[in-house]
């Protein structure tokens, strides 16, 4: 039986994904969401806690219904702010302080 | 007033301050800052290194002067020594001075507005300012940097280091004076230090192209992972002193490229050894 030596090496050890390729994926994916954040503020905690507590009096929300972040589109930087609400469940008794 | 150093370009006539910065400790910016001085020293240019690394001395034991450290870096911000008093003289080299740190805890004593009154100071005499920067981001870290013409990021190939670097190079290109004041940036390079060409080959280390791709910064040098290090450090002397060593003649070919110069990149192979390559070929 002839086999070469890095096929016969393979068949006994299978070849792993080297690790220093998986440190370069990693630090590509992190760095590219701080590099992102770079100047985020750090205000953004605190706003959405009260984006929290101004929208949790018109509806039902919990902590992770909001989330709030940093991000680019092109040249602009935008401020998303995802609020997520249960079908319209609206809080009955401050139903009426919203507008129609 | 004039300077003794030779071959300047012409538009550089300014002393230059050179920030040995990282972000993580333990990567080798003391030993960098030490032999870029002692390079630079060698190669004609009156150059002083400040430790930066307030109340964590340790520039004068790599250098070999910690037995003549009298006034340090803080006592002249305090205006308690004049420059003359603190700075020491190397004994190997006529063109290299050394500026002790204190070993005071209080953190805040260096004071941004003294730094930039004793560099300014240091400018009349010296052609290279080198800056040996503390571990992190804080105070010290930034202060060593924020007065900084070129910036050299000392980063290991390892996960955490070059993160680390990531984050000084956003805080050069933002809370430098250079950006604050719109100037022209902090010249910024890398310095790729502890690098083990054979491990790299068996793709258990970043490899310099990966680390350069990932930072995208100029590539100032590579300095292989040699024995020479700790021997310098044990008997106080910058390794760019040893010659014969591999990291010695990798820190004078990156002072080269510092001054301009186009240097090959050696040390970047493994050693022609090994049976295995030998009866497996190069996989
Ligand atoms: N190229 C190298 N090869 C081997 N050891 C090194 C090399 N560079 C630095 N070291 C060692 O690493 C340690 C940390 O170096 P140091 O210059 O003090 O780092 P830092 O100032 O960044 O904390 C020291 O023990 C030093 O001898
Ligand atoms: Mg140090």
């Amino acid at each position: 039986m002839r086999l070469h030596g890095m096929r016969f090496f393979n068949f006994v050890f299978p070849p792993r994904p080297k690790s220093a390729a998986i440190a370069k994926e990693r630090l590509k994916i992190v760095l590219a969401h701080e590099r992102a954040g770079n100047h985020a503020p750090d205000f953004l905690p605190r706003l959405q806690k009260e984006l929290i507590d101004v929208v949790g009096r018109y509806v039902d929300i919990r902590d992770d219904m909001i989330r709030v972040s940093l991000g680019k589109s092109g040249e602009t930087s935008l401020l998303e702010i995802n609020i997520e609400i249960e079908a319209a469940k609206a809080k009955a008794k401050l139903g009426s302080a919203v507008p129609a | 007033m004039t300077k003794p150093g030779a071959a300047r370009g012409r538009e550089d006539l300014l002393a230059k301050v050179v920030a040995i910065t990282s972000g993580k400790g333990g990567v080798g910016k003391t030993t960098t800052a030490a032999a870029f001085a002692a390079g630079l020293a060698l190669r004609g240019h009156k150059t002083v290194v400040i430790d930066f690394d307030v109340g964590l001395r340790n520039l004068d034991l790599v250098m070999g002067c910690e037995r003549r450290v009298v006034f340090d870096f803080i006592n002249v911000i305090n205006g308690d020594a004049n420059l003359n008093q603190a700075l020491i003289k190397d004994k190997r080299n006529d063109n290299l001075y050394i500026f002790p740190t204190s070993q005071t805890r209080d953190k805040d004593a260096l004071k941004r507005d003294g730094v930039e009154r004793v560099l300014e100071e240091l400018k009349q005499q010296f052609d290279f300012i080198i800056c040996d920067s503390p571990a992190g981001i804080e105070h010290g870290a930034v202060t060593a940097l924020y007065f900084a013409d070129s910036a050299i990021i000392v980063t290991n190939p390892e996960v955490s280091s070059v993160r680390d670097s990531d984050r000084i190079i956003g805080i050069l290109s933002s809370r430098s004076r250079r950006a604050e004041r719109n100037e022209p940036p902090v010249e910024t390079s890398l310095l790729l230090t502890r690098y083990d060409p054979a491990r790299v080959t068996k793709g258990e280390m970043l490899a310099v192209e990966d680390v350069q791709e990932i930072l995208s910064v100029k590539l100032l040098g590579v300095i292989p992972e040699s024995e020479s290090v700790l021997r310098a450090s044990n008997t106080g002397t910058p390794v760019a002193f040893d010659e014969d060593s591999p990291a010695g003649r990798a820190y004078l070919d990156a002072v080269a490229r510092f001054l301009g110069e186009q240097r090959e990149m050696r040390f970047v192979q493994p050693e022609r050894r090994g049976f295995f390559r030998v009866l497996f070929g190069r996989a």
